[in-house]
């Protein structure tokens, strides 16, 4: 577990963050690995983790019914994977699947649920590195939806 | 150039066959359809002699005048450019041979053109378009064989017009350069003369061909007197203060929609504009395929066309389209060709059907101006 | 070219067709023995006629030390496109050009270089990516961003293992939609940078694609503490003449045909952005 600190403290996601937090969080983390084609989590899955990768590629997927599944999003070293636990019901939206053999950070979301409800500066902390994080991602779905690549169509 | 003389109202006509003599196509003021427009003239008598033109904005009407002046008007819906770089022109024709096809230029003899009756305001907006087609790395062909050949016979404004405010942008009423012969036109209770200048060497030689005598010191004081008394009767002004980032720091503001409530998109203002040069291309075929050409055609940016990019217009509400003409007419001018693109004729004022003025539109963005800052980026974010 | 008269295009053969992906293909066209010596510069563009149905103005996407053959990346959009479409090697295609502004290369020795692309954006780059890679030691790291619609929309694809290979170019390619066989990135083209080095501070970067996608690439460049004098951008607007007469390609006060296409974007952002400018 040990290892796991400097790992974590050097990430741009927890930088500067207080000791005694990191140590939280340190305490909730563990090493995970994946194969290529393995699933880290699917829809529907209860949500109880979020992931940094460390290295691989995951792809973030939905598969419709009668379709082949698509691809929405990759991840790849150093980007954070999932928010689903931070939000009720604390259900997997969508499936996630290792492209190549990957190997993540695990963190125990129920774990810092909890913490988070019981110490709020703590929470604001975690939730105001998790918030951008999720803009980003917004607006990148927002840049993908507008499929600026394709042939106009008259307006 | 040298000392100003007097030619008598019946030797005009000398001037006529002086220049018919030296093979000029004369054009100049004649009235057609109600309105006073450019065009050939085989005598004196074609001038629009003893009428005026009574301008406002949306209006235009010929009315009598109480003398026989032959230049005692203004300015109408034609401009000049319609003889330097005609509205419609055939650039080239293409042949197929077999798999190859070669290009066929059309090589024009440039019209001898004297144009007679041209303004001060009207010398600026050819060194204007000047600046447009002739200054930069490539030239504009026909413009410049057309520009270079034609002589110009200024007339100095000694009445102004209602929509008039060629004070303001400092480009009349007296033309000072510009011009191969500049008249100004004289009319007292019992004569009727002009008093003409030369501006080159060949204008100096017109003269010497014509009936003329050194101007008196009271012949030139009168003609002044006429000049003075056009400029300061001016029927509009505009302040051109700090007009460059005034509209383009209000680029969005919301006078550019109420005056797209009334703009009809007409494209009027740009056509009778004597800067504008917008024009456009289209490729014709026939019915063999055998044979292409292509023409370029007076354009302007009040088209939804005009803008076409990849399926859509960039610029699709009037309101973008009025504001690109002004803002582009007054203030982008300045930064291209380090003047601005407005020589205060009033056409656009006179020939808008709903009678949108220029000079109201600039006034009103400087009143509610809230100018602090450079327009801002659109950030990404949302 | 022949400067008396601009208007004129000049008839070429073409040396050859290369499809390039399923709406996009390459024309490749031999220019005039004068023009040779002008060639031309990475970024310039030129305007091709196809007989009878009209002129588009096409970036060159060749390598500008090999100015004997112009290269001309075209995506098929619309009518005149469709008609290039349809020429093949030794039909003839009237060229004038090249015009406009180009990407600074030499001027960016001693820099790292970020090059963002977007669809057939890629284009109008490849030419100051072949210029770059022929003094590579001129340059610190190269960087190339690459996004596509999908995988079937990337182009050039086959020389990217070259430039990774054998120049050191970190090339990351990124699609925004993709099905199962795809191994790569999914997400927009912004999405790359985590991971890649360069020196924000002493970076040039140059962008080509969608405007909407150039707007948020320069949003992220600015963020990484890249300076808007060292960002490069392309422009595109309706183009009729190409050399500043018919109005048409009018973007506040520049002509997008002789000032640009190619921009600093200190140079035009006060209007970047603005809607209907």
């Amino acid at each position: 577990m040990k290892t796991l600190e400097p790992l974590i403290a050097e990430h741009p996601f927890f930088k500067n963050l207080e000791k005694s937090y990191l140590e939280l969080i340190v305490g909730c983390a563990s090493n995970v690995r994946f194969d290529a084609g393995q699933f880290i989590f699917r829809e529907g899955e209860e949500a109880n983790q979020f992931y940094i990768v460390r290295q691989g590629k995951v792809v973030i997927e939905s598969c419709p019914p009668g379709r082949k599944p698509i691809s929405l999003q990759t991840f790849s070293d150093g980007e954070i994977l999932g928010w689903s636990w931070l939000v009720p019901p604390y259900h997997w939206q969508f499936d996630a699947k290792a492209v190549e053999l990957t190997r993540a950070i695990t963190f125990d979301g129920k774990c810092l649920r909890n913490k988070c409800l019981e110490d709020h500066s703590f929470g604001y902390e975690l939730l105001s590195r998790l918030v951008p994080a999720l803009g980003t991602a917004l607006e990148a779905a927002r840049m993908q939806l507008l499929d600026v690549y394709g042939v106009q169509q008259q307006q | 150039m040298s000392d100003q003389v007097v030619m008598e109202r019946n030797e005009l006509n000398g001037l006529f066959t002086a220049l018919q003599s030296q093979g000029y196509t004369i054009i100049g003021p004649t009235i057609l359809d109600g309105a006073i427009v450019y065009d050939e003239l085989a005598s004196d008598k074609d001038l629009p002699e003893g009428w005026t033109d009574e301008q406002d904005g949306g209006i235009y009407r010929l009315k009598k005048r109480f003398d026989k002046a032959l230049f005692g008007f203004v300015v109408g819906p034609y401009t000049w450019k319609r003889f330097l770089d005609p509205p419609e022109k055939r650039l080239w024709r293409a042949e197929r041979d077999g798999k190859d096809f070669h290009i066929v230029p059309e090589n024009e003899t440039p019209p001898k053109y004297a144009f007679l009756g041209v303004r001060s305001c009207e010398i600026h907006a050819m060194a204007i378009q000047d600046r447009v087609f002739l200054q930069g790395e490539y030239h504009n062909t026909t413009y410049k064989s057309r520009r270079e050949s034609a002589l110009i016979i200024g007339v100095q404004c000694v009445q102004a017009g209602g929509t008039c405010f060629c004070v303001s942008m400092n480009t009349g009423p007296k033309a000072l350069s510009g011009f191969d012969l500049a008249l100004t036109e004289v009319i007292e209770e019992n004569r009727h003369y002009f008093v003409v200048e030369s501006g080159t060497i060949r204008g100096e030689t017109i003269i010497a061909g014509l009936a003329v005598r050194p101007a008196k010191k009271t012949e030139v004081a009168e003609a002044e007197k006429r000049i003075s008394h056009a400029a300061e009767n001016m029927g509009r002004s505009l302040n051109t203060e700090g007009v460059r980032d005034l509209l383009v720091k209000n680029h969005d503001h919301a006078r550019w929609d109420e005056v797209a409530n009334r703009c009809l998109s007409c494209a009027n203002c740009t056509m009778v504009c004597p800067t504008c040069f917008c024009s456009t291309v289209e490729d014709v075929t026939d019915i063999t395929g055998e044979h292409a050409e292509r023409w370029q055609k007076q354009d302007s940016c009040f088209t939804l066309d005009f803008s076409y990019l990849h399926g859509g217009s960039v610029r699709s509400s009037t309101r973008s389209r009025y504001r690109q003409w002004l803002t582009h007419k007054l203030a982008t001018w300045i930064d291209q060709f380090d003047e601005s693109g407005c020589t205060g004729c009033g056409r656009c004022i006179t020939w808008c059907p709903v009678a949108i003025d220029l000079t109201e539109e600039v006034e009103a963005i400087r009143k509610s101006s809230s100018m602090e800052s450079d327009p801002p980026i659109e950030k990404g974010k949302s | 070219m022949d400067t008396s008269n601009p208007m004129i295009p000049q008839p070429r053969k073409i040396k050859r067709v290369i499809r390039e992906t399923h709406d996009t293909f390459t024309l490749c066209v031999e220019p005039e023995t004068v023009e040779l010596e002008k060639s031309f510069k990475p970024g310039q563009f030129n305007m091709l006629y196809a007989f009878g149905a009209g002129e588009v103005p096409i970036s060159i996407s060749g390598d500008p030390r090999k100015p004997d053959v112009w290269h001309h990346t075209i995506r098929d959009m619309g009518v005149v496109t469709r008609a290039l479409t349809n020429l093949k090697a030794g039909d003839t295609v009237g060229v004038r050009g090249p015009f406009g502004s180009a990407w600074p290369v030499q001027e960016s020795r001693g820099n790292d270089i970020v090059i963002i692309a977007g669809g057939i954006g890629l284009a109008p780059l490849r030419p100051a990516i072949y210029a770059l890679l022929e003094e590579r030691d001129q340059f610190g790291e190269i960087v190339l961003l690459y996004g596509a619609r999908t995988q079937e929309d990337l182009l050039f694809t086959k020389e990217f293992e070259r430039w990774r290979g054998k120049y050191g170019v970190q090339v990351r390619v990124t699609i925004d939609s993709a099905g199962r066989d795809w191994k790569g990135n999914v997400g927009v083209v912004t999405t790359l940078f985590p991971g890649v080095r360069f020196d924000p501070a002493n970076s040039v970067a140059m962008i080509c694609g969608p405007e909407v996608m150039m707007r948020f690439a320069v949003l992220e460049l600015k963020n990484l503490g890249i300076e808007d004098r060292n960002i490069y951008v392309t422009m595109e607007r309706n183009m009729k003449c190409a050399i500043g007469f018919c109005g048409h390609c009018q973007f506040g006060p520049s002509f997008i045909c002789k000032d640009g296409p190619v921009f600093p974007f200190s140079e035009i952002s006060p209007f970047f952005g603005i809607r209907e400018i």
